[in-house]
């Protein structure tokens, strides 16, 4: 194998395991956040706006950890700054 | 397949390139300016009103209520920033129903300055309040050493703010684009409809998460004596 075949296998596997494991602890954490919140809007309806105002933020915050690993994914597939790096020395001799 | 419209150029002169990102900006600033000048030019008191008016006044009175909800003191003085803030991030996400555009919030430069915009308006917005010994104050609160991690914190919620607007508008792009080469007639309308369903929930999101940062910011002027006599 050759640098250029390594570090495709490299940034393929490992934009699918980012993505793979970085999703499975913002699901869990997303599942408990809503299991609770609506817990507690079955218990106190009428504080409704209040909690889902706060879930709605919250949730994004929990989201965001999965949004990294996605961008961090994308960059590895699309904008790899080391295949462009060998791609270049490839095609610049 | 591009990442962001930054890669779509529609006009290039030397160094200047005219981007889809600067075009689809500028036209949703047109639109919002325009139509937002056009709708008050004739404003009625009574009872009588149109129905433009009407959709202004329900979206300025709750976001009023949303960012007083927050724990603003006076929303109104704080209207401005984040009513255009939520206003242009919604519009752009709601104008991908247009074929042909693509929301200039999937572009990472444009989120970036948005969220350069909370980076900036928080400290001025709190100077204003407290005064700038009180408000340098707020960041040795504790101790001493907590400094580095509030200055830590302010840097890394803004590019969480930037990080987290682009992911979304991104992949939701990105998952129609797919979507179109594999399964190209029910799924794609579906995806963007929740891809709609998303732009509006993070320009929510956006924009109580400034609110958030502004309160905690301009809040706490008198540490423990008025705690709950209001």
């Amino acid at each position: 194998m050759d640098s250029m075949t390594i570090i495709a296998v490299a940034s393929i596997a490992s934009a699918g395991l980012t993505i793979a494991l970085g999703s499975i602890g913002p699901a869990l954490g997303e599942g408990r956040a809503v299991a609770m919140a609506l817990n507690s809007l079955a218990q106190q309806p009428d504080a409704a706006s209040t909690i889902t105002r706060t879930l709605f933020v919250g949730l994004a915050m929990i989201e965001s950890i999965a949004i990294y690993c996605f961008v961090v994914a994308m960059i590895l597939i699309f904008a790899n700054p080391f295949w462009n790096h060998v791609v270049t020395q490839v095609t610049g001799k | 397949m591009h990442l962001s419209p930054d890669g779509i150029i529609f006009w290039q002169h030397g160094l200047f390139k005219l981007n889809a990102t600067i075009v689809f900006t500028w036209g949703l600033m047109f639109l919002l300016t325009v139509g937002s000048k056009l709708i008050t030019r004739k404003l009625s008191m009574g009872l009588e009103r149109t129905r433009w008016q009407n959709l202004l006044e329900i979206l300025v009175t709750s976001m009023r209520k949303q960012i007083a909800d927050v724990g603003l003191r006076n929303p109104e003085r704080y209207l401005g920033f984040l009513g255009t803030l939520f206003l242009f991030v919604a519009m752009a996400a709601l104008c991908t129903i247009i074929p042909g555009y693509e929301a200039p919030t999937g572009s990472l430069s444009t989120t970036a300055t948005l969220a350069l915009c909370v980076f900036v308006a928080v400290p001025m917005f709190g100077i204003e309040e407290r005064g700038i010994g009180n408000y340098l104050k707020s960041y040795v609160h504790p101790t001493f050493i907590m400094l580095p991690f509030n200055i830590i914190s302010e840097l890394s919620r803004t590019l969480a703010l930037a990080v987290r607007l682009f992911g979304n508008m991104m992949s939701g792009a990105m998952i129609i684009g797919i979507l179109l080469t594999i399964t190209p007639f029910i799924f794609p309308i579906v995806m963007s409809t929740l891809g709609l369903l998303t732009g509006m929930v993070q320009a929510y999101i956006f924009t109580i998460l400034s609110a958030v940062y502004i309160a905690a910011a301009t809040r706490a002027r008198k540490p423990k004596s008025e705690p709950q006599t209001e």
